[in-house]
C-alpha cells in the first residue's frame, strides 16, 4: 500500500527493484534522497515473510534482525558504529543484530567513506530509520491490543502494554507491521539520549569474530570459481607508456595462461599503461613478472625528482611565491618594529598510504555485465572510471564492497578498479588482480611533501605581531595548462593562525610533477598543524612564554572566528565559522589531564603541546617524551582530547581510531619518506620503507571526549594533526632540539 | 610438483612449483586466505603461521622445505569445538583490530609467545612482536589484548 508520497528524487526502478525482491508482499523502503534526508517510500513483507521497513533494516517473523551496513569498512569501525545507531532507535539487543554489509546500491546513497563524513552524513538519518521502524511496530502491537500506541513501551525487541500486563516480540509483529503506513521519517519520535543503553557503550567490531579466526572478508580473500590471477606490470617512471614487451616469452611459462598489453591512458589516477599477466596462481602470475621484459617509453617525468624540486624551492624561497592566498596588515613593516624576529624552514617528503592489505580486485566480464568485488572506499568512482573507460554502461557494473585492510585515503582512487575490469575486459574467466608491495610503493596516490619558509616576530610582550609562509607544494598541470596542488597540498588562505594575527602573509607556488597524488589521512592537516605549531612553540620560546598561554592568548577571547567570504562569484557559501570556544575548551582540558605546567621534568625529559581543527572534530593534545643521551627517544604518555559532538557513539572505535592516530603520526614523524629519483619511487617495499614497530609506540596513549551539543561527527582523521607537533614540541623541551624535518630519524637528537 | 602437507591436522596434497611460498599454497591452492600477503619478503610478518610450533614466515617459507611439518594456519588456532584460543578471546573482546589485516600474523605470534612465557612483561611483548607490523597502529591494544590472554590461560599449553 502507498502510504507516504514519493520524493521526485527517488528513481522508480529501484522502487520497483526493491519491491520485486519480496515474494509476493509488499516492501517499504526509506530511500535517502540526494540532500541526506531519509524518505519513506512503501510497505511491503520482505522475502519469507519478514518485515523489510527500510532499506537498511529487515526483522523476520523468528524476531532474527538484519542491520544493511551501508559504508565501505576500512578499519575505521563504520560497520559497527551506524548500525548501532539504527539498533539503538529501533530498541532491540545487540546480541540480536546481524550486520550485512550492503552491495553498491543507488538506494543507499552515497557510498563514500572518506574525509571522516561516513558519521556526519548517516547519523540523524540513521536515528530516524531505526525509530520509524519501532515506531511502525509499536502501532501493529497498539492495534492488536486495542490500545492508544502511546501507552506501549518497547525495550529488547519487545512491545509491551503495562497497563494490561501483555507484550509481544517484534517477530510476532511484523506481519501486522508491514500493512501499516509509514510514519514520517521527518517528525517520528527519536529516543531522549539520556535513555540510550546501546549508543555510548564500548561495543566490539562486528567482524572481529572472523577476523581473529581468518575467515574470509578482505578484498584479495576473495574467491570466485573458475578466477584466474593477474599481475599487472606498470612503468617505473610514473605513467610511462608500453613500446613492447617480449610476451610469447612470458606466454609459454609455466601456469601462465595469458599475457598482453594495456595502452591505457594518461590520467594518473585511472587506467594506467601496462603489460598484464593471466595465470593459474598468485605464485605462477609473480614468477612469470620476473621473466617480463618491457621496453617503456617514460616520457618527461623521468626528468624530474625530489630532490632537484628542493633545491628550486629554496633558490626560489627569497623571492615572493607565486600567489598570495591572504594578507592581512604588512608583515614587512611588522618585521622591521618588532621585538624578536625568527625565521625557519619545515620540510616534508612525499609519503605512501602503504595499506597493509595491498592494493587489489576481483572482476568478471560475464554476458555484458562486469561485476566487481572491491575493496574500496568510494565504490561509485570506480563503477564511473569502469564505465567511462571501457565504455560500459553504469547500470552494467555491479559492485560488491569487501573489507579493506587499511583505508586512509588510498582507495578513494579507483585506479585498482579501472585495472581488473580492463584486464578481466579481455578474459574469459573471473580475474583477480593482486599488486605486490612493490606496485603498491611505486604507484600509490601519494601524500605530496612541502616545504615551509617561515618568518614570524613577536613584539616587546612577547605577543606574535607578524607571520609570513612562503609555500612550496606539489601538484599537475589540469587541462587549462593550470597547475593545482595534489590533495592536501593546498594551503588555505583560512588555515589556523590566518585570521588570528593583524600581520599575516601566505604565499604559494605549486610546482608541476607529473607524479600520481591524493588523499591521505587528514590530508593538508596532517602537515600543516606541524609546521604551524612548531613554528607557534618556536616563538614562544623566542618569547620566553609558556607554549600553552601563548596559543591562548592567539586563540583570543572571541568564541567564533568567521571564515573567509568567497570572492565573488566563486560556488557555495561561506565555510563553517572556526568555533574558538570549542578549542580551547580541549586544550585546557588537554593540558589539565596532563598537569601542564605543574609537573617538572628532568634533562631529556618533556611536555608539549599542539591542537588542530579539521574534518568536524576539535582535537588538542598534549605529548610526554623521553630523549635518552643516545639521542634515542621514547613516546611516554600522548593525551588527546577530542570535541566531535554531542555523542560518542561507540567509544572503543573511536578510542582506537585516536590510538591509531597517534601511533601513525608518530610513525610517519619518525621513519617515512619516499625517495623519488627520475620520476619514479625508489624505495619500494618494507625494508627500505620502514613504519613504527610495537616497541617504538607511546608507553600510554589516553583518549578523552568533550561532549558538546552540537552534530555528531567523525573520528578517522582529525586526531592526526597534533601528534607531530605536540611530540616535536616534547622534544624541544625535552633537549632544546627543533625538529624541522620530516623523517625525525634525520635529526641528531643527542644531548648531553 | 606433488606436496602432501599437514595443515591444521589436516592431509593436503597439492600439485605446485617447488619454488611456492606456503603462503600462496594456503591462500590459492587450498582456500585458506587467513594467512595474508603484506610484503612478500619477511618484513611485516602478516603471514605468520605455526611450523612445528615456531612462528615461521609463510612468505619465506618454499613449499618444497615444509616436507612432514605441522602446519598451524590462524583458521586452526581455535579448538575444534570451536572455542576461540585466549588470544583471540582477548582480541574480541578488546576490540583489538582497526582494519584486522595484520591481526592473523598478530596472534600467531603472540599464542606462541604465551606458549613459552606464560607471564611476558611489556619488555617480552615488544620483543616477541618486534617483526608483526600492524599499519593502523593497533600497538597498544595488542600489549593489553597479550596481558588479556595471559590471564586467561593462566599457564595453560597453547597450540604445539
Ligand atoms: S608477507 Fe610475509 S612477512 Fe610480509
Ligand atoms: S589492524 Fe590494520 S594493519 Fe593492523
Amino acid at each position: 500500500m502507498k502510504t507516504a508520497t514519493l520524493n521526485n528524487s527517488i528513481d522508480r526502478r529501484d522502487f520497483i527493484r526493491l519491491s520485486a525482491l519480496a515474494s509476493g508482499g509488499l516492501v517499504l523502503g526509506f530511500y535517502i534522497n540526494s540532500n541526506g534526508e531519509a524518505q519513506a517510500a512503501e510497505s511491503a513483507s520482505g522475502p519469507g515473510g519478514s518485515f523489510a521497513p527500510n532499506a537498511f533494516v529487515r526483522i523476520a517473523p523468528d524476531g532474527k534482525v538484519t542491520i544493511v551496513s551501508k559504508q565501505p569498512e576500512i578499519g575505521q569501525g563504520i560497520k559497527t558504529s551506524l548500525p548501532m545507531v539504527i539498533a539503538e532507535q529501533l530498541d532491540v539487543d545487540w546480541k540480536d543484530v546481524t550486520i550485512e554489509q550492503a552491495d553498491v546500491h543507488d538506494r543507499y546513497g552515497s557510498q563514500s567513506a572518506g574525509g571522516s563524513t561516513s558519521t556526519p552524513n548517516n547519523y540523524e538519518n540513521f536515528l530516524r530509520v531505526g525509530a520509524a521502524a519501532r515506531a511502525m511496530l509499536v502501532e501493529a502491537a497498539a492495534q492488536t491490543w486495542g490500545v492508544p500506541a502511546a501507552q506501549c513501551t518497547t525495550a529488547s525487541g519487545t512491545v509491551t502494554h503495562s497497563a494490561s500486563k501483555r507484550s509481544l516480540k517484534y517477530g510476532a509483529l511484523v506481519a501486522k507491521a508491514a500493512t501499516l503506513p509509514v510514519p514520517d521519517a521527518a517528525t517520528v519520535a527519536l529516543k531522549d539520549p539520556k535513555d540510550y543503553k546501546l549508543i555510548g557503550r564500548r561495543i566490539t567490531g562486528v567482524d572481529n569474530p572472523k577476523v581473529v579466526t581468518g575467515a574470509s572478508l578482505f578484498g584479495i580473500d576473495v574467491r570466485v570459481p573458475g578466477m584466474v590471477y593477474a599481475v599487472y606490470e606498470k612503468c617505473p617512471a610514473f605513467a610511462g607508456k608500453v613500446v613492447s614487451a617480449n610476451l610469447d616469452q612470458v606466454k609459454a611459462l609455466p601456469g601462465v595462461k595469458d599475457a598482453f598489453i594495456i595502452e591505457g591512458t594518461s590520467n594518473l589516477s585511472g587506467l594506467k599503461p601496462g603489460v598484464a599477466i593471466i595465470a593459474d596462481s598468485t605464485w605462477s602470475a609473480l614468477s612469470a613478472r620476473k621473466q617480463l621484459k618491457v621496453i617503456w617509453d617514460e616520457g618527461k617525468v623521468a626528468n624530474t625528482s625530489w630532490d632537484k624540486f628542493v633545491t628550486e624551492a629554496k633558490e626560489l624561497s627569497t623571492k615572493p611565491g607565486a600567489r598570495v592566498l591572504r594578507k592581512d596588515g604588512d608583515v614587512d613593516a611588522a618585521f622591521k618594529t618588532a621585538a624578536k624576529v625568527i625565521e625557519a624552514e619545515y620540510v616534508y617528503p612525499f609519503i605512501s598510504h602503504l595499506s597493509l592489505e595491498p592494493m587489489n580486485c576481483t572482476a568478471h566480464w560475464n554476458n555484458g555485465t562486469m561485476e566487481v568485488w572491491a575493496p574500496s572506499q568510494n565504490p561509485a568512482t570506480g563503477r564511473a572510471l569502469i564505465s567511462t573507460t571501457l565504455n560500459i554502461p553504469q547500470e552494467k557494473i555491479n559492485i560488491h564492497l569487501t573489507r579493506s585492510g587499511g583505508g586512509f585515503g588510498r582507495r578513494l582512487t579507483p585506479d585498482f578498479m579501472i585495472e581488473v575490469a580492463a584486464i578481466a575486459h579481455k578474459v574469459n574467466a573471473p580475474v583477480k588482480l593482486t599488486w605486490n608491495r612493490e606496485d603498491d610503493l611505486r604507484h600509490d596516490m601519494m601524500r605530496p611533501g612541502g616545504l615551509h619558509f617561515l618568518k614570524g616576530a613577536v613584539d616587546a610582550k612577547g605577543k606574535v605581531v607578524a607571520w609570513k609562509n612562503n609555500f612550496f607544494t606539489f601538484g599537475n598541470a589540469g587541462p587549462g595548462g593550470l597547475v593545482s596542488p595534489g590533495s592536501g597540498g593546498a594551503l588555505s588562505p583560512d588555515e589556523f593562525p590566518g585570521r588570528w594575527i593583524s600581520n599575516y602573509l601566505a604565499e604559494q607556488t605549486v610546482f608541476d610533477t607529473g607524479w600520481p597524488m591524493g588523499p591521505w589521512r587528514a590530508p593538508g592537516s596532517c602537515v600543516f598543524a606541524w609546521v604551524i605549531h612548531s613554528f607557534i612553540d618556536e616563538l614562544a620560546h623566542a618569547a620566553g612564554r609558556d607554549p600553552l598561554e601563548f596559543r591562548l592568548e592567539i586563540l583570543g577571547d572571541k568564541d567564533e572566528m568567521a571564515a573567509t567570504p568567497p570572492p565573488a562569484g566563486a560556488k557555495g557559501g561561506p565555510a563553517a565559522p572556526y568555533n574558538v570556544a570549542r578549542m580551547r575548551a580541549v586544550l585546557k582540558l588537554a593540558a589539565e589531564k596532563a598537569d601542564w605546567g605543574k609537573k617538572k621534568y628532568p634533562k631529556g625529559q618533556g611536555a608539549g603541546l599542539a591542537f588542530h581543527f579539521s574534518h568536524r572534530g576539535y582535537f588538542a593534545q598534549v605529548a610526554e617524551v623521553t630523549v635518552s643521551k643516545e639521542g634515542q627517544l621514547k613516546v611516554d604518555r600522548v593525551i588527546s582530547v577530542g570535541d566531535v559532538g554531542s555523542q560518542i557513539v561507540n567509544p572503543s572505535g573511536a578510542d582506537n581510531q585516536v590510538e591509531g592516530s597517534i601511533v601513525d603520526g608518530l610513525s610517519v614523524l619518525m621513519l617515512q619518506e619516499l625517495n623519488i629519483e627520475r620520476g619514479r619511487v625508489t624505495n619500494v617495499n618494507l625494508d627500505e620503507y620502514p613504519i613504527l614497530r610495537i616497541a617504538d609506540a607511546p608507553t600510554k596513549i589516553e583518549s578523552h571526549w568533550l561532549k558538546t551539543n552540537n552534530p555528531v561527527t567523525g573520528t578517522g582523521e582529525p586526531a592526526i594533526p597534533p601528534v607531530a607537533p605536540a611530540i616535536c614540541n616534547a622534544i624541544f623541551a625535552a633537549t632544546g632540539k627543533r625538529i624541522r624535518q620530516f623523517p625525525a630519524s634525520r635529526t641528531d637528537l643527542r644531548w648531553s | 610438483m606433488k606436496y602432501t602437507l599437514n595443515i591444521n591436522g589436516k592431509s593436503h596434497t597439492v600439485d605446485v612449483a617447488p619454488d611456492t611460498p606456503l603462503l600462496w599454497v594456503l591462500r590459492d591452492t587450498i582456500g585458506l586466505v587467513g594467512t595474508k600477503f603484506g610484503c612478500g619478503i619477511g618484513q611485516c610478518s602478516a603471514c605468520t603461521i605455526h611450523l612445528n610450533g615456531e612462528p615461521t614466515r609463510a612468505c619465506m617459507t618454499r613449499v618444497s622445505s615444509v616436507r612432514n611439518s605441522k602446519v598451524v594456519t590462524i583458521e586452526g588456532l581455535a579448538e575444534e569445538s570451536g572455542r576461540l584460543h585466549p588470544v583471540q578471546q582477548a582480541w574480541v573482546d578488546l576490540d583489538v583490530a582497526q582494519c584486522g589485516y595484520c591481526q592473523a600474523g598478530q596472534i600467531m605470534t603472540a599464542a606462541a609467545l604465551l606458549r613459552d612465557n606464560p607471564k611476558p612483561s611489556d619488555a617480552d611483548i615488544d620483543g616477541a612482536m618486534a617483526d608483526n607490523l600492524c599499519r593502523c597502529g593497533t600497538y597498544l591494544r595488542i600489549r593489553e589484548g597479550i596481558k588479556r590472554a595471559a590471564g586467561m590461560t593462566a599457564g595453560k599449553e597453547a597450540t604445539q
